[in-house]
């Protein structure tokens, strides 16, 4: 191993130009448009971004689990040597569910409604680790023991109505994390729970990723709620990637117009004063009517004319380090600083 | 908070009756909401926050007589409107007005923004025809959206959008009161923060009473006069703002208050959570004494058998729990 490759974190995932389209009436329209995004061993990425902005489908992509209608145009995923999105279909399933776990953002549709939540959790013990049905199940009552299920063994034999949603919801981490994976896609794992049951799957998840040693991306549209639990931010708009920072620098430094204007938009429990919020005027654009240049410049309050013609690229602030921002104020204003 | 009272909610208790087993041959009866005593003041925001299911739209309904109480009194105007009928409920419609968490589900898909927004007034008659377009703009303009999207469907708008028409709707009738249950809870951040900032702006202009439901306590802290804390279907703690953020005295208040996230990645690093184990207990066979004993982290023997009372610590600030000073085992 030569000096270049020991001091730069290996990535396990790494995300290259993935673009994704939509069918429509009018013709193809881009989703998700070029995004870049790694993942480094046992690191914890945060994924963020507003509704419809393409989280889901950037990790079904994935996944390979795109609906009808909806396809890659281009990009590769380099999961551990191998690209997820060309690799064979047998190749894949041993992938997906194995050393890549998932948990989807709605157990109630993503967890079989009819199928008790033993045999869910056993499904991917047999396929993937080959084992009989009775250690699995052993297995299973462990992992339902270890996402915190009281009486776990008892409950093998539930069907998913028949728990609370915060029960579900750490049932498909359970499955998520059934072969103990090198990567856990979690999306939006506690986005319809409350917060009392969202700080339980959250410690548990920390707790988890330093047991197992494992690496995990967090996708979700809190920025408070991944603040103390992950160690890097992607944030995205409209399908690209316009902001990536350490956790600390992005809180402390965003540089990106629209990060600057979601970080003032949370309400803090710790404000004294205030009741008028800041906001950011406008909506975000729907797929298929993206504009030409940057796609935040209708809502920018900074944009100038060169945002409306070129997209700007994500690179380093300052030409080198690990903050990276998709905007061409940021960096002019980094450059004269 | 001085001021009067616009409502009086006197021991209001809702139960509701429901079959269970596979053929509904066991009756049951979900103790939604107990004995509940609070007041509404005249142009206050009073939040209600608490887990799903510990009461809060339930409280909503019940005061607006969506749901008839099972006893305990609302009382507005001087009489107890809990236990009017539909015919003597009408005119008071008027005033009294709700905003839910999915306008989708409450808009007529088939109905523009427009007819939408003017039907209300159509019902109460609060205009003549030629007047009515008129009215519907300035209500639009008034909740931030162009005059143009009256001849719109509902599906041609964003959840944001579609969010302010059902403010509108409940604006047109010029209410003093609006429940609004949820009604920024599905919404992106920086949407919501437009819709909380729509909502102080037209109290401000209109003098509007709110009884504000919400689960997310930061959004709480930065829009409400004064807080109450529902923990399956009791009041455990209502005080000022003020005094409910600075000194929360209900172990589950502070234990709500320590599970909210901090948008601040040093502070959540080293900070102390006290996270609260297992889910709220069903609210069919509510736990005995203090329904909160299962999960309290210092629950006393008498909490199991004895109710608390429900009683002010300080002027304005109510709590039920007997490990507060003043209380059974304090
Ligand atoms: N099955 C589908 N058919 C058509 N359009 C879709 C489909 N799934 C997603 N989209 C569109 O693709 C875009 C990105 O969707 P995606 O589900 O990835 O968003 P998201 O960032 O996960 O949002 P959320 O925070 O609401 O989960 C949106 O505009 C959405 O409307
Ligand atoms: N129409 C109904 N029939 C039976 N039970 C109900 C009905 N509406 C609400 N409940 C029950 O009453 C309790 C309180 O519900 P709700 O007021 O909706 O809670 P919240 O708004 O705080 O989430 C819950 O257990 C709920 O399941
Ligand atoms: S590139 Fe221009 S429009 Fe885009 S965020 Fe930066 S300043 Fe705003
Ligand atoms: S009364 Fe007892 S169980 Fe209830 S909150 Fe107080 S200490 Fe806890
Ligand atoms: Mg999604
Ligand atoms: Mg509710």
């Amino acid at each position: 191993m030569n000096a270049m490759t020991m001091s730069a974190p290996e990535r396990l995932l790494d995300v290259k130009g993935l673009s994704i389209e939509i069918d429509t009436r009018r013709g193809p329209a881009t989703i998700v448009d070029g995004i870049n995004l790694h993942v480094n061993k046992g690191e914890t990425l945060g994924i963020v971004g507003e509704s419809g902005c393409g989280k889901s489908l950037t990790m079904l992509s994935l996944m390979r689990l795109l609906p009808n209608k909806i396809k890659v145009k281009s990009g590769t995923a380099n999961f551990a040597g191998r690209d997820l999105l060309t690799m064979s279909k047998s190749e894949l399933r041993k992938v997906r569910g194995g050393q890549v776990g998932f948990v989807f953002q709605d157990p109630m549709t993503s967890l079989n409604p009819v199928m008790r939540i033993g045999d869910q959790i056993c499904e991917p013990l047999i396929y993937h680790k080959a084992m009989k049905r009775a250690d699995a199940r052993i297995r299973a009552t462990e992992l339902l023991r270890l996402v915190g299920i009281p009486s776990p063994a008892e409950r093998l034999d539930a069907f998913p109505h028949e728990l609370s949603g915060g029960m579900r919801q750490r049932v498909m981490i359970a499955i998520g994390l059934a072969c103990d994976p090198e990567l856990l896609i979690a999306d939006e794992p506690t986005t319809a729970l409350d917060v009392t049951i969202q700080a339980q799957i959250v410690d548990l998840v920390k707790e988890l990723r330093v047991k197992l040693g494992m690496s995990v991306v967090w996708i979700t549209h809190d920025l408070a709620l991944i603040a103390g639990l992950v160690d890097r931010v992607a944030v995205l708009y409209a399908g690209t990637v316009v902001e990536d920072a350490p956790v600390e620098e992005l809180f402390a430094n965003p540089s990106h117009p629209y990060t600057r204007g979601l970080l003032a938009s949370i309400p803090k429990l710790s404000d004294v004063a205030a009741n008028r919020l800041s906001s950011i005027g406008g909506t975000p654009p729907e797929p298929g009517r993206r504009p030409l240049g940057c796609p935040f410049a209708p809502r920018c309050q900074l944009a100038e004319d060169i945002c409306r013609q070129s997209v700007p690229p994500l690179e380093p602030l300052g030409g080198s380090g690990p903050h990276r921002v998709a905007c061409f104020v940021a960096q002019r204003q980094l450059e004269a600083a | 908070m001085q001021g009067e009272p616009l409502l009086k909610i006197e021991n209001l208790v809702k139960h509701f009756n429901v079959r269970l087993g596979a053929f509904g041959e066991r009756g049951a009866t979900v103790h939604a909401l107990d004995d509940v005593n609070f007041e509404i003041i005249e142009g206050e925001t009073l939040s209600l926050v608490g887990e799903s299911g510990c009461g809060k739209s339930t409280t909503g309904f019940t005061i607006l007589n969506l749901h008839q109480a099972t006893s305990g009194k609302v009382i507005y105007k001087g009489e107890n409107i809990a236990t009017f009928d539909d015919k003597a409920m009408r005119p008071l419609r008027r005033d009294l007005q709700i905003v839910f968490q999915d306008p989708y589900s409450t808009l007529n898909p088939r109905m523009t923004i427009g007819e939408a927004v003017g039907e209300p007034i159509l019902f109460h008659k609060l205009c003549t025809k030629a007047e009515l377009p008129d009215r519907i703009n300035r209500l639009l303009t008034d909740v931030g959206l162009p005059p143009r999207f009256a001849g719109r469907y509902p599906h041609e708008l964003s959840g944001g959008q579609r969010q302010r028409v059902a403010i509108a709707r409940a604006l047109a009738c010029e209410p003093k009161f609006i429940v609004c249950d949820e009604a920024i809870s599905a919404l992106d951040v920086s949407i919501q923060a437009q819709i909380i900032n729509l909502l102080l702006d037209l109290q401000e202009k209109y003098g509007l009473t709110y009884l504000f439901i919400a689960h997310d306590l930061a959004v709480v802290r930065h829009i409400s006069d004064r807080v109450g804390v529902m923990y399956l279907g009791r009041l455990a703690e209502l005080a000022t703002r003020e005094q409910l953020f600075a000194n929360p005295l209900h172990p589950y208040t502070q234990a709500l208050l320590s599970a909210v996230p901090e948008a601040d990645p040093v502070l959540e690093k080293t900070r102390q959570r006290q996270v609260l184990q297992g889910d709220v207990p069903s609210p069919l066979n509510p736990p005995t004494g203090c329904r909160f004993h299962t999960r309290c982290p210092i629950a006393q023997e008498v909490c199991a058998q004895t109710i608390p009372e429900w009683r002010q610590i300080e002027p304005g600030h109510m709590v039920a729990c007997h490990m507060v000073p003043g209380g059974l085992h304090a």
